[in-house]
């Protein structure tokens, strides 16, 4: 990423070119095992995608009406193709409704905890000072909490809906995303380029949002994928424990909670939801440790 | 070290009391009065008034909770407002269960992760170290909750080997204690052997590397003798590390296994509290998990002293 450290770099982050990395393994074998798993992660990931956005349209029957009899297993027919659940609704159609929840905590809520950690982050890391305090008392006192309890805590404060889940879990994704961009902006300030910026007579602002930010987008983004992924474990234990978003709406997490009661009777009910949150999270961490390889600060040949 | 300490103290107190005040902000926030879900649908608005006064919710959150901390000075931390339990009793009631899972999760892991990434390091890039890379790389995109369920549905309602839900007490039946323990204990371990095997693994790859060890190997050592006294210890900084983490979130966080498996644990308690907005009891029990998160921090710092004597030296 060095070769992008002209002094007038526009935020426009198209023309960053490529990090050294990839030089740096001139010995890679042409096409490893690891490529085709990430292309199958990103087929999966891009299926899942184009389910959720047209479930609509799709000739599936809606989610919250009963199709046939209850907890029927798999047949041919497309509407009963995974069976039915508990309420004789299809599970098939349960299922890409569901991955509505999933994508919108994965991509929402953690673009909402991009923006502001990455804001923070970036504003701490270049500041430094009383502002780099508070900013790490602040992400600390988040830290400190387990997790969930935080996430239990903010839904009930906030009334159980998809918006209310989204804003919370963006809020549980702000500390990570603000030490990572502290930690990034923190190796850049110290470049050649800020320097010059500064003896220009750059203004800080200037300086943090258009020359260091340019530079950080990239490997703090390349996280994203597994903080997704991060996210979409944390929804489904939410609504693991019933406090997702209220039903009858569906989400994968849900609909194991569901049917956990059912797991030696009918186990299906269980394992197709599980296998769809699993293949996701699986592939978004195939997605994102390719992503973060290709953007690491370390690896890229300081 | 001293220094160290110091320095890390005057950063953890204000951590603590952003995370305690902000703990019983947002119980307050919550929707719905403690004092009418006490007494229930018939209670007259006198009757919650009068209750409401005589549990001091009537005050300002900030005279509340000035009180609370005078009182946590003194080594007390407050009554339940539901059950009316001291909440240090409460606390010291579920912790064993808690640190008991957690101990054993991390021993279970161990015992797993030391041999397995030895080997793998070893012979890395070999059969046995693909297959385990691919493992490792699925059970890290296992959430708990899952690895929980599919755990009781092989061990507990196939193969009945282990009771579903339940705990039995140390003291009362040793045995019958292990038994409930290990599905749980499993379920926990299981991420942390996949992160702990990947990371050390890695570690002692790039420390095989070192000339020393090749004029161990040169002496003629036998293999095993070199991979257990010379590799190990310089390559298990990271996995202190994680223990150390891991080990504070197990005993903050195991809320889902001990949900799933009826365990009255921390976490347990934990999530009834925030239900019923028993804001003393979410207040004891967040800043009891938040001063275990600081003490394991200086005991791995003290840590690394044992395995590194060099880094005894920093601060002078």
């Amino acid at each position: 990423m060095k070769q992008s450290t002209t002094t007038t770099p526009t935020l426009t982050v198209v023309d960053v070119p490529d990090p050294p990395a990839h030089a740096a393994e001139p010995a890679a074998p042409v096409r490893r095992p690891r490529d085709i798993l990430v292309k199958l992660a990103a087929g999966w990931l891009i299926l899942i995608v184009l389910l959720a956005l047209f479930a609509s349209v799709l000739p599936i029957p809606a989610y919250d009406v009963r199709i046939d009899r209850p907890a029927l297993g798999p047949s041919l027919d497309l509407a009963r193709l995974l069976g039915t659940d508990a309420l004789g609704r299809s599970t098939l159609s349960r299922l890409i409704y569901g991955a509505r929840v999933s994508l919108a905590v994965g991509f929402v809520s953690v673009l909402i905890g991009m923006v502001i950690g990455g804001t923070l982050g970036l504003l701490a890391g270049y500041l430094r000072g009383v502002f780099e305090k508070i900013a790490n008392i602040l992400t600390d006192s988040l830290l400190a909490y387990p997790p969930l309890v935080l996430l239990l805590a903010l839904t009930s404060t906030m009334g159980s809906s998809l918006r209310s889940l989204v804003i919370s879990l963006g809020l549980l994704a702000v500390p990570t995303f603000t030490r990572l961009a502290r930690a990034n902006t923190m190796a850049f300030a110290q470049r050649e380029f800020v320097t010059a910026s500064r003896a220009l007579g750059g203004r800080r602002l200037r300086i943090v949002f258009r020359e260091i930010l340019p530079n950080v987008v990239f490997p703090v983004a390349s996280y994203a994928f597994v903080m997704a992924a991060v996210l979409i474990v944390a929804e489904g234990s939410l609504s693991f424990l019933g406090l997702g978003i209220p039903p009858p709406s569906p989400s994968w997490g849900g609909m194991i909670a569901a049917a956990k009661d059912r797991l030696a009777t009918q186990p299906q009910l269980v394992f197709i939801p599980a296998a769809a949150m699993f293949l996701t999270i699986f592939a978004l961490n195939v997605v994102g440790d390719r992503a973060r390889r290709r953007f690491d600060v370390r690896e890229s040949a300081l | 070290m001293g220094r160290r300490l110091r320095s890390r103290l005057l950063h953890i107190v204000p951590v603590l009391l952003l995370v305690t005040f902000g703990s019983m902000l947002l119980v307050d926030l919550t929707p719905g009065d403690p004092a009418a879900t006490i007494l229930g649908e018939s209670a007259t608005p006198e009757q919650i008034d009068a209750l409401r006064r005589q549990l001091g919710l009537d005050r300002p959150l900030l005279v509340r909770y000035w009180e609370w901390l005078g009182n946590i000075a003194h080594g007390d931390f407050g009554r339940s407002i539901r059950s009316q339990q001291p909440v240090l009793d409460a606390i010291v009631e579920r912790v064993p269960v808690t640190l008991e899972l957690a101990v054993l999760a991390l021993i279970m892991a161990f015992a797993v992760v030391i041999p397995l990434a030895l080997y793998t390091a070893y012979r890395a890039g070999g059969r046995a170290d693909r297959t385990a890379n691919v493992v490792t790389s699925a059970l890290v995109s296992m959430p708990p909750f899952l690895t929980a369920l599919l755990l009781v549905f092989l061990f507990a309602l196939t193969l009945r080997a282990f009771p579903a839900t339940g705990w039995v007490r140390l003291l009362d039946d040793p045995l019958g204690n292990l038994r409930s323990a290990f599905l749980p204990a499993l379920a926990l371990a299981l991420t942390e052997i996949a992160v702990m095997t990947r990371v050390l693994r890695s570690d002692l790859i790039a420390t095989l590397q070192e000339d020393y060890i090749l004029s161990a190997k040169a002496k003629g050592l036998p293999t095993w003798y070199v991979l257990l006294r010379h590799a190990l210890r310089p390559s298990s900084f990271s996995l202190v590390t994680l223990a150390g983490l891991s080990l504070g979130r197990l005993i903050g966080g195991a809320v889902i296994v001990e949900t799933l498996f009826a365990l009255p644990g921390l976490g347990q308690l934990l999530v009834n509290a925030t239900l019923a907005k028993d804001a003393v009891v979410v207040q004891g029990v967040v800043i009891f998990v938040a001063l275990v998160y600081v003490a394991l921090n200086v005991l791995t710092d003290f840590f690394y002293t044992i395995l590194d004597p060099r880094t005894r030296v920093t601060g002078a």
